[in-house]
Order: structure tokens, then sequence, then C-alpha cells
């Protein structure tokens, strides 16, 4: 494929290092989580399950936002959405985590721990739509 | 030095995470989410090879805080995963959705076993 002209690229690379930048970000966010939340081998993993449930409505939240104004600062949301909120939530600790307790003998404690996560945080997002698309008719009706 | 492990490592795998993502959504297309899972069973594997080959050792160096806690950390993510599972369901795909939490999760987890076993042969 032709390469195409450097305003493309430059476009790119921008992209790129807003993503990495909030990603960056996130990840210390989620690593300070994890700090705060020190947690015991065996036991449930109460920091990750926090990261990933707040990053999930805070997905929610942006989503909602973005859909109701597409097109507007691509730059701003690929930063939020793709790299904060993607660097501070994760799936490899989820799933290390979870053979972690196995490992360690809780093999309920680790199903227990998949599955709330996965439906919390799906429904973290339902939520959190639900409530900013609500919020958001109040305060156009009130205009 | 942790926090800049972790920096570092993050600012590799979150624009890795979307190049990733849209090279896998472009050849597989549409019907589940598979550049999301492709990312997050393949930093999986990666993160259970780190905490197998780390061990016991309280890591704050490269390989525990930039290669595990940053890069695989940054490169998988839960907030789209679960985005996209309810986008399926809004789009009246529930058995798609609960398709793309199993299929994650399985895969997910057997790929850090994988990665674990791996890692603490080395």
């Amino acid at each position: 494929m032709a390469r195409r002209a450097g305003q493309h690229d430059g476009a790119q690379v921008a992209l790129l290092a807003v993503i990495a930048l909030g990603g960056a970000i996130g990840a210390v966010a989620r690593h300070a989580a994890s700090l705060m939340l020190p947690v015991a081998s065996g036991d449930w993993p109460w920091a990750t399950l926090l990261v990933n449930l707040t990053g999930s409505a805070l997905i929610g939240v942006l989503l909602v936002h973005v859909t109701a104004r597409p097109g507007r600062h691509r730059l701003l949301r690929s930063f939020l959405g793709i790299g904060v909120l993607g660097g501070y939530t994760t799936f490899s600790t989820y799933a290390v985590d979870a053979v972690t307790l196995v490992a360690e003998g809780r093999p309920v404690l680790a199903l227990g721990y998949l599955a709330v996560t996965a439906v919390g945080a799906v429904l973290a997002v339902a939520v959190a739509v639900a409530v900013t698309k609500a919020f958001g008719r109040t305060g156009r009706g009130s205009q | 030095m942790t926090w800049w492990w972790v920096c570092l490592g993050a600012a590799v795998g979150a624009p890795l995470r979307y190049l990733t993502d849209r090279a896998v959504q472009r050849r597989l297309g549409a019907g589940l989410p598979w550049g999301t899972l492709v990312v997050n069973v393949a930093g999986s594997l990666l993160l259970g090879l780190v905490t197998g080959v780390a061990g016991q050792q309280t890591g704050d160096g490269a390989l525990v805080a930039g290669v595990g806690i940053g890069l695989c950390g940054a490169f998988t993510t839960y907030s789209t995963f679960a985005y996209e599972t309810w986008q399926l369901v809004e789009d009246g795909a529930a058995a798609s959705a609960a398709l793309n939490v199993l299929v994650s999760v399985l895969a997910g987890v057997a790929a850090a076993a994988l990665g674990l076993v791996i890692g603490q042969l080395l």
C-alpha cells in the first residue's frame, strides 16, 4: 500500500503518543490502588476488582459523551478511553490472580472472583451509561 | 524506580494494544470483538510467564514492574472488554455477549496458567 501524506503520519504519531501517555497515567493509578489495598496470598483480589469495576463504569460515562457528540475531540477521547482507562484496567492480572488462587487451593474463590468481576464490570457499564444518559436529558431539558 | 518501570511499560503496552486491536479487527471483522480478545489472551500468557519466572521474588525492577505491571497491565484491558460485551447485549446479540465473556475468561485463564507453568520451568 502506498504511503499517505505526512499529515496522516503526523496524526497517527500524535494518536499513539496520547495513548502512550494516557496508558502510563492509568497504569500508575492502578499500581497505586494495588499498594493501597494490599492483598494477602489466598485472599480475594480487592484492588484489581475495584480498578476493573470503576474503569468499566468510567468508560460507560465517557462513551455516552462521545456518542452524543461524534467526531469531536478524537485525541482527547483516545487519550481517556484507550489510554487512561485501558491502562488503568487490566485483564492479565485478573487472569493470573485467578490461576494463583487455584494454585493456593482456593478454586471456588477463584471461580467466584472470575464471575463477579465479569458480571460486575458489564453491569457497571450498563448502570453508568443509563445514569449518564439520564443526567444528559435532565441537563438539556433544563436549558 | 518501580514507578518509572510501570510508566515505561504502560507507555509501550497501551499503544501496542491499540495497534494490535486494529490489525486483528481488520482481519477477523465483526461478530465478536476479536481484537480485545487477542490482546487479553496474549497479555495473560505473558503475565503468567513473567510471574512464573519472577517466582517469589518481590520484583520492583524491569521484569515485574516494567513488563508485568506496566506492559501486560496496559496491553490488556477490562474496560473495553466490558463495554464491548455490553454493546453486544444492547444490539440484541445476548448470545454473542455471553460467548465473548466465556471465551475471553476461559482462554485468558488457560493462557495465564500455561504461562505460569512454562515460566516456572525456565
